[in-house]
C-alpha cells in the first residue's frame, strides 16, 4: 500500500518531498524491505512503527543514503537538504556543544546561527561545554538543535527519543513539536512508541515486514490529550502491531 | 543471671550502635560488628603511597652497606652513588655525558615518532596504504632492534647515524601500532554523522578521524618515550667516548659500582621524567575526557 491510495492525500507533485518507487532492500539476499512506494507531502509529520526487525530502520537509512552497501532496487527522490537524529546523539567528544551544532557547516554566520538553536532547544549558555559534561537528555537536545539549525527539507529521526528516560521524553516531545512548528521541515520519525507516533505525527505508517500495512492520517486536534479519539487511534494501531492492551 | 546477662549485651552493643543511629540496641536483632559488610576491594592509595616502595628499598640497601653485608664492590651505597653524582655534576663531566645521550636519544625519538605517524597515517586512511605497510611494520616488531645492530653497522658504521636510526626504528612501532589501530577503530557511528552532515574527506580527516586517533597516539607516545631510553643503553655500549651508557661501561672496566649507579638513577628519572611530560600534554589536549570522570 502506498500513499496514492488515499486520494485525498494525493500530493501536488511539487508540494512532494520525499517520493519512493518498488524500493527494495535485501540482506544477503533476504528481502527486509519492500517493494514500497510511498510519498511524503512537503511539511507533512510522518511517524513509522513497526516491531522491531519490520524493516522501519531499513526504510529510514534508505531515505538518508546511508545504506550503501545494502542490496537492493527502486527509485528514492529525496531532497538533498536532509539531516539524520540518530537515538544516539552522536556528538564528537572533542568538540565543544557549539562546534557539534554547527559541525560541517561553513557558512559565515553559522556560530551565531549555532547558538540560536542552542538557545532555542534550552541550553543557551553551554556552548563550551564539553558533551560529556551534559545528561544524556541534554546531549539529545544538542543532537536536535544540529539538526534543526542546517534548516533541512527533510528531518530524519531513528528513534531520537528512544534511550531517554519518561520524563525527559515527554519535554523533549514537547520541544520537538514545537520546534517543528517553527521550521516547517518534511519529517519521518521511526518510533517503537505508539503514543508517540499518535502525540506527533500528522500521518502514521506502520510497518510490518518490510511493508506499509496501515497508512492512516492523524486528524486529531493539538495538543492531543488521551481522549477518547486517541484511544480508538492507539487501539486500531497496537491491533496492526499484533498487540492487545488489556490493562 | 539472665537478665542480667541480658543487659550485659545490650550495653555491649548499644554503645557503638547508639553512637551511629541514636537508637537503642535492643531494637535491632544484630549486634553492629555484624552488620558491617567486608570491604572486598582495596581502598585508594594516598597521594605518595606510590613511593613506599622504592624509599623502602633505598633505606635497606643503604642500611645493608653501611652494616658492610653489602660490598661496595658488588653495589655502592645510595649515599656513594649520591655524593659520587654530586662530585661528577660539579666536574661538569655528568652534564657533557648526559647532553650527548638525551640528544641520541631524542633526535630519535622526533624522527621516531614522525615515522611512525605518517606510516600509521598512510596505513589507516588508505587501503593501499595498509595493504603496503601493515604487514612490513608486523614483521619488523617481531624482529628486536638489537637483532638489527650487526646490520646497521654494516650499513652506516659505528657512528651516530647508526644510533639514532636504531633508535629511530625502535620507537616508530609503538607510535605505528597504536595510532594505526586508533584510526582503523574510529567509530562508525561517527563516520555515519559525517556523512549525513556532507563532510567532505578532508574536513573529516581533520575533524573526525585524527581527533578520534589522538588518545592512541599519545599510548604510543607513552610507550615510545621509554622505548628510546632502553635502546640507548645498549647502543651506547658500542664505539662511543660520550653518554651515560659509555660512563657505565667505563665504570665496569674500573669496578666503580657507585657510576653504574648514577647511570642507572638517571636512566630511572629520564625515564619517568618523559613519561611524566608526556602524560600532562596528553592531559591537557585530551582534556575534553576530564568530564567523565565527574
Amino acid at each position: 500500500m502506498n500513499a496514492s491510495a488515499h486520494p485525498l492525500r494525493l500530493p501536488q507533485p511539487d508540494a512532494l518531498a520525499v517520493s519512493l518507487r518498488d524500493v527494495t532492500r535485501r540482506f544477503s539476499g533476504r528481502s527486509v524491505l519492500g517493494p514500497l512506494s510511498l510519498d511524503f507531502a512537503a511539511g507533512e509529520f510522518v511517524a513509522l512503527i513497526g516491531r522491531s526487525g519490520s524493516g522501519k530502520s531499513t526504510l529510514l537509512r534508505a531515505i538518508a543514503g546511508l545504506d550503501d552497501g545494502v542490496e537492493g532496487e527502486g527509485r528514492l527522490t529525496v531532497p538533498a537538504d536532509r539531516s539524520v537524529l540518530f537515538q544516539d546523539s552522536r556528538l564528537l567528544p572533542w568538540k565543544t556543544v557549539l562546534q557539534n551544532v554547527v559541525f560541517g557547516l561553513h557558512a559565515e554566520g553559522s556560530d551565531e546561527r549555532g547558538k540560536r538553536a542552542l538557545a532555542d532547544v534550552g541550553l543557551a549558555g553551554r556552548e563550551a561545554a564539553w558533551p560529556n559534561a551534559l545528561s544524556g537528555g541534554e546531549q539529545q537536545r544538542v543532537a536536535l538543535a544540529r539538526s534543526l539549525v542546517r534548516q533541512p527539507r527533510l528531518l530524519l529521526a531513528d528513534e531520537p527519543f528512544g534511550a531517554l528516560d519518561a520524563l525527559t521524553r515527554i519535554r523533549m516531545h514537547d520541544l520537538l513539536f514545537r520546534l517543528i512548528r517553527q521550521h516547517r521541515p518534511t519529517v519521518l520519525l521511526v518510533t517503537h512508541d505508539v503514543d508517540e507516533a499518535i502525540k506527533l505525527a500528522d500521518r502514521v505508517l506502520v510497518m510490518d515486514e518490510g511493508r506499509i500495512v496501515v497508512d492512516r492520517p492523524v486528524s486529531l486536534a493539538h495538543p492531543r490529550a488521551k481522549d477518547a479519539g486517541f484511544d480508538v487511534l492507539r487501539g486500531e494501531l497496537l491491533a496492526a502491531l499484533g498487540v492487545t492492551d488489556t490493562i | 543471671m539472665s537478665d542480667q546477662s541480658h543487659a550485659l549485651i545490650a550495653t555491649a552493643y548499644s554503645a557503638p550502635f547508639a553512637a551511629i543511629a541514636g537508637v537503642p540496641a535492643q531494637a535491632h536483632p544484630f549486634p553492629p560488628a555484624q552488620r558491617k559488610l567486608p570491604k572486598l576491594a582495596p581502598g585508594r592509595l594516598p597521594t605518595g603511597a606510590i613511593l613506599f616502595g622504592p624509599v623502602a628499598l633505598v633505606v635497606l640497601w643503604e642500611l645493608a652497606s653501611v652494616t658492610g653485608w653489602l660490598s661496595p664492590k658488588f653495589l655502592a651505597a645510595p649515599s656513594t652513588a649520591l655524593f659520587t653524582g654530586f662530585e661528577l655534576l660539579q666536574s661538569g663531566t655528568l652534564a657533557e655525558h648526559f647532553l650527548a645521550s638525551a640528544r641520541r636519544a631524542y633526535l630519535g625519538l622526533g624522527i621516531g615518532v614522525a615515522i611512525g605517524l605518517l606510516l600509521a597515517l598512510a596505513s589507516g586512511l588508505s587501503r593501499i596504504g595498509e595493504a603496503s605497510i601493515d604487514g612490513l611494520v608486523q614483521i619488523k616488531r617481531a624482529i628486536p632492534t638489537l637483532a638489527l645492530i650487526p646490520l646497521a653497522i654494516l650499513w652506516l658504521g659505528i657512528g651516530e647515524a647508526m644510533k639514532v636510526a636504531l633508535i629511530a626504528s625502535s620507537v616508530f612501532v609503538p607510535i605505528y601500532i597504536n595510532t594505526h589501530a586508533a584510526l582503523r577503530g574510529i567509530d562508525i557511528r561517527h563516520v555515519e554523522l559525517a556523512r549525513s552532515v556532507g563532510l567532505t574527506r578532508g574536513a573529516f580527516l581533520r575533524e573526525v578521524a585524527l581527533p578520534g586517533a589522538l588518545p592512541g597516539f599519545f599510548t604510543g607516545l607513552r610507550l615510545a618515550v621509554t622505548t628510546c631510553w632502553t635502546a640507548l643503553v645498549v647502543l651506547e655500549q658500542i664505539n662511543t667516548s660520550q653518554g651515560i651508557g659509555y660512563l657505565m661501561n667505563r665504570a665496569r672496566d674500573y669496578g666503580q659500582t657507585d657510576i653504574i649507579v648514577v647511570g642507572l638513577a638517571i636512566y630511572a628519572v629520564l625515564g619517568l621524567g618523559s613519561d611524566f611530560a608526556v602524560r600532562l600534554w596528553e592531559r591537557k589536549a585530551l582534556s575534553y575526557r576530564k568530564a567523565l570522570a565527574s
